[in-house]
C-alpha cells in the first residue's frame, strides 16, 4: 500500500473535495436558517460530484460522470421538495428557524 | 499541465471562498450569491477534467435554476433580512458543530491518504481503485455522446426512474405550497397570534 503522491494534482482535487464537504457539513450543523442549511447540503453534494469526476478521469471510467448526472437530477428534485416545505412553513411563521421545527405537525 | 495547475488553484480558491461565504454570511441573499461562485468554480473544475457536458449542466442547473429558485423563495417570503449571528441560542452548538464537522473531515482525509494508489502497466498512478475495462473514456469522441450512450443503454431504467422522480417532486411541490384557504390556518400557534 503506497501513500498518495501530493505532487499529483488529482490528490489535490480530492483534498479540495474533502475541504468543501467539511465546510458544508460545518455550515449545516451550525447555521439555523433553513435556507442556508439547504445551501450547505448543496455544497456537500458538489463536493461528492468533484470526487466522482476526479475518479472518472483518473480511472478512465465513464460511470463516474453518469453518477454525477444522476446526482444533479436528484439534487434538483430534492431542492424543489425541500424549498416547498420551507415555503409552507415560513408562510405561517416568517421568523422560523430550524429550532422551531421540533414538531412537524400540520 | 502548468496551465491546468494554475486554473485549478484559481478555481479551488473560488470554490472554497464561496463555500465559506455561504456558511458565514448573515444575509441569505449574500449566501445564495456566494453559492453561485462556489458552484461556478466546481464547473471550472469539471472543464479541467474534460467533463464538458457536466460543466454545462452544472452552470445551467445549479448556478442557474437551483440558485434562482433559492433567491426566488428568499424574496417571495421576504426573509432577506440579515440574521443576528452574534447570539447563539443553543449554547455550544457552534463549537460542537465545528468539532463534529472537523472530525468527519479528518476521517475523510485519513481514508483518502490510507487508500493508497495503484499503477497500470504504463506506470501511471491512479489514486485508488482499478482502471476501467468495461466503459473506458474515448478521448476522440465528445463526452456528450459517450454519456448519452451510457445513459440510454446501460442505465436506461435509472434514467426512467429519475423522470418519475422529477414528476413526483413537481406534484409534491404543488401539493405542499398550494394555498388551501384561510380557514385552514391554525391560529393557536405561538407565532401566529399577531395576525
Amino acid at each position: 500500500m503506497e501513500a498518495i503522491d501530493l505532487g499529483d494534482i488529482d490528490a489535490w482535487y480530492l483534498i479540495l473535495s474533502a475541504a468543501l464537504f467539511t465546510i458544508g457539513l460545518g455550515g449545516l450543523l451550525t447555521r439555523r436558517n433553513p435556507l442556508v442549511m439547504f445551501m450547505c447540503v448543496e455544497l456537500m453534494l458538489n463536493a461528492v460530484n468533484i470526487t466522482f469526476v476526479t475518479f472518472s478521469t483518473a480511472l478512465d471510467d465513464l460511470a463516474g460522470q453518469t453518477a454525477v448526472f444522476f446526482v444533479l437530477v436528484v439534487a434538483a428534485a430534492e431542492v424543489v421538495v425541500g424549498l416547498s416545505i420551507v415555503v409552507a412553513v415560513l408562510r405561517r411563521r416568517p421568523d422560523m428557524t430550524a429550532d422551531d421545527l421540533t414538531t412537524l405537525r400540520g | 499541465m502548468i496551465v491546468d495547475t494554475l486554473v485549478f488553484i484559481v478555481a479551488a480558491v473560488i470554490v472554497l471562498g464561496g463555500a465559506l461565504g455561504v456558511v458565514t454570511n448573515n444575509n441569505p441573499v449574500r449566501a445564495a450569491l456566494s453559492l453561485v461562485a462556489s458552484l461556478f468554480g466546481v464547473a471550472v473544475l469539471f472543464v479541467i477534467k474534460e467533463a464538458h457536458f457536466l460543466a454545462f449542466v452544472q452552470v445551467v442547473v445549479y448556478a442557474g435554476a437551483v440558485v434562482v429558485l433559492f433567491l426566488f423563495v428568499i424574496m417571495l417570503l421576504g426573509v432577506d433580512r440579515a440574521e443576528n449571528l452574534s447570539v447563539e441560542p443553543l449554547v455550544g452548538q457552534r463549537a460542537a458543530g465545528v468539532a463534529v464537522a472537523g472530525l468527519i473531515g479528518l476521517f475523510v482525509l485519513g481514508g483518502l491518504f490510507l487508500s493508497g494508489g495503484t499503477t497500470d502497466e504504463a506506470g501511471d498512478v491512479a489514486l485508488t481503485g482499478q482502471r476501467a475495462i468495461t466503459q473506458p473514456i474515448n478521448d476522440d469522441e465528445p463526452d456528450v455522446n459517450q454519456l448519452a450512450d451510457d445513459l440510454f443503454t446501460r442505465n436506461v431504467l435509472a434514467f426512467e426512474a429519475t423522470a418519475l422522480l422529477l414528476t413526483i417532486a413537481t406534484v409534491g411541490a404543488v401539493v405542499l405550497v398550494r394555498n388551501r384557504g384561510a380557514e385552514d390556518l391554525v391560529v393557536d400557534e405561538p407565532g401566529q397570534a399577531a395576525r
